[in-house]
């Protein structure tokens, strides 16, 4: 029997009172929910695979003038970013209301949709068409679709927060590894617009997969054997902070500040790593050995998201963060070193592990925001804080771009113009060292009253 | 219409594999296309 309110019937299949799981339910059920659609919006870091193929729609083997140039296409990834953090920032406080099938159902019709319609603006060849589609629409379900099952996740696992957002955040890693693949195998069969078209009804299905096995728990259910902590703890409130008085406080923008900076040091690398990787070692590490490389880093990526997030439920969250820095510190100073060596084995190493720690810093940060401000708004928060994701992903490319020009042009060697650039990472990753010192208890005046809080919600 | 209560095992096991198996392709055929490249 279903643990049901007195609105459900009003509310329909969507609302979050149809999703309230009944006794029996297994909560290890939520996140496949959720991998379902973090699998599929992790496509984005796939989305260059298209670039080339784009560039030649009407050439066929070659561009020809009329074709769509690398740059105007540079822009569907930069605006689908920038619409991410929109609709994560805008969109959170409603997510929180609205719970997480009809986020998910929604996401699923903006990222499938988004497909569809940029299918129809590459058939008749209107690039407008492909920012709105994939770029905003896309872009949307994007940000719905990240945070939507973050404080589910939370509410099933009040005992291993860190490991189930990891679990989720792992699969948006996990989505390049099979969108690359099945975009070049769908372009082969039907070319560009059909690939698209075909990924769009492929990635809407699966996602609603997720939107209809995943629910939430009954009010005041607990896992087995698990007693919730009844006073606050070092940096674990059992307080909530709302959305809007999280803004408020400094504890928030030192957080915004420390995912800023942990993914500006991991995002620039990552986009530069097959170019920085042979120009450091000219004549030793091929094209071919690059694309290996960059191929090795993602899969540091995913898995760090999965282990350290795990990782977070046992040392404390304040503490990863402190290894991420730290040893960040450390690894960036000695790169350059192992490209003086010549130690193939050091440099990748040492990136691998950098890498493990940029994906680890967006798994873990979740759970720290619940530590922080408690679960109420949790989702709300995140969404917010994940603007700090898209300013990052549009300085970290520019200064690892503009350093690497300006070292060039001054007449210093390939081989050595990362140099400075690690050095700088590396400072970089020292203020967020500080920022994570910082980071304290949220104080009392910010907490919610217990009567202030509007109908506890479930998940 | 009430939500399905009781979880059962193949239900579980079908959820996991509808997720882990794309995953796992996904994984594999990464990693052949990168050590491809090396030989």
């Amino acid at each position: 029997m279903t643990q049901r309110t007195g609105t459900a019937a009003s509310g329909g299949w969507l609302s979050r009172e149809r999703t309230v799981a009944g006794p029996g339910f297994n909560r290890w059920m939520v996140p496949p929910a959720a991998l379902c659609i973090h699998l599929c919006i992790g496509q984005v870091y796939a989305f260059s695979v298209f670039n080339k193929p784009m560039t030649m729609l009407i050439g066929g083997t070659e561009p020809a003038a009329a074709d769509w140039t690398i740059s105007e296409l540079g822009w569907i990834f930069s605006i689908a970013i920038l619409f991410l953090g929109l609709a994560a920032a805008f969109g959170g406080t409603w997510v929180e209301r609205v719970g997480p099938r009809k986020t998910m159902a929604t996401a699923a019709c903006l990222f499938g949709g988004g497909f569809v319609v940029a299918s129809l603006g590459v058939v008749w060849h209107q690039l407008w068409l492909v920012y709105l589609g994939y770029g905003v629409l896309g872009g949307c379900g994007l940000g719905l679709g990240y945070i939507s099952p973050v404080k589910t996740l939370m509410t099933w696992f009040p005992d291993r927060p860190g490991m189930a957002t990891g679990m989720a955040i792992m699969g948006f890693g996990g989505g390049a590894f099979i969108a690359s693949p099945l975009s070049v195998l769908l372009m082969s069969q039907f070319g560009v617009s059909g690939a698209f078209l075909a990924l769009g009804l492929i990635y809407f299905t699966y996602m609603m997969v997720g939107a209809i096995i995943v629910r939430v728990p009954a009010r005041d259910w607990l896992p087995e054997g698990y007693t919730p902590p009844r006073t606050s703890k070092g940096m674990i409130t059992t307080a909530n902070v709302h959305v809007d008085e999280a803004l408020k406080t400094r504890q928030f923008w030192l957080l915004w500040g420390i995912l800023f900076l942990n993914v500006t040091a991991g995002i620039g690398v990552l986009g530069q790593a097959s170019l920085m990787s042979q120009e450091m070692f000219p004549g030793t590490i091929t094209a071919a050995a690059a694309a290996g490389f960059v191929g090795l880093l993602s899969l540091f990526n995913m898995a760090g998201r999965f282990f350290w997030a795990s990782t977070s439920d046992y040392i404390g969250r304040k503490p990863t963060y402190m290894i991420f820095f730290a040893l960040g510190v450390v690894l960036y100073a000695l790169v350059p070193t192992a490209g003086n060596m010549g130690s193939i084995v050091f440099f990748v190493a040492a990136y691998a592990v950098i890498l493990s720690m940029y994906g680890g810093g967006f798994a873990t940060i979740p759970a720290y925001l619940k530590d922080v401000f408690g679960k109420d708004y949790v989702g709300a928060i995140h969404g917010r804080l994940l603007t700090a994701w898209s300013a990052a992903g549009i300085v970290g490319p520019v200064l690892v771009n503009y350093l690497r020009e300006f070292q060039i042009d001054a007449g210093v060697p390939k081989a050595d113009a990362y140099t400075v650039t690690m050095y700088i990472m590396a400072g970089l990753l020292a203020i967020g060292l500080v920022l994570n010192f910082l980071m304290s208890p949220v104080h009392r005046k910010h907490h919610m009253q217990a009567d202030a809080r509007a109908k506890p919600l479930a998940a | 219409m009430a939500e399905p209560s009781a979880t059962s095992t193949g239900q579980l096991v079908a959820a996991w594999a509808f997720v882990g198996i794309p995953l796992a392709w996904g994984i594999v055929m990464t990693v052949k296309n990168a050590s491809a490249l090396f030989y």
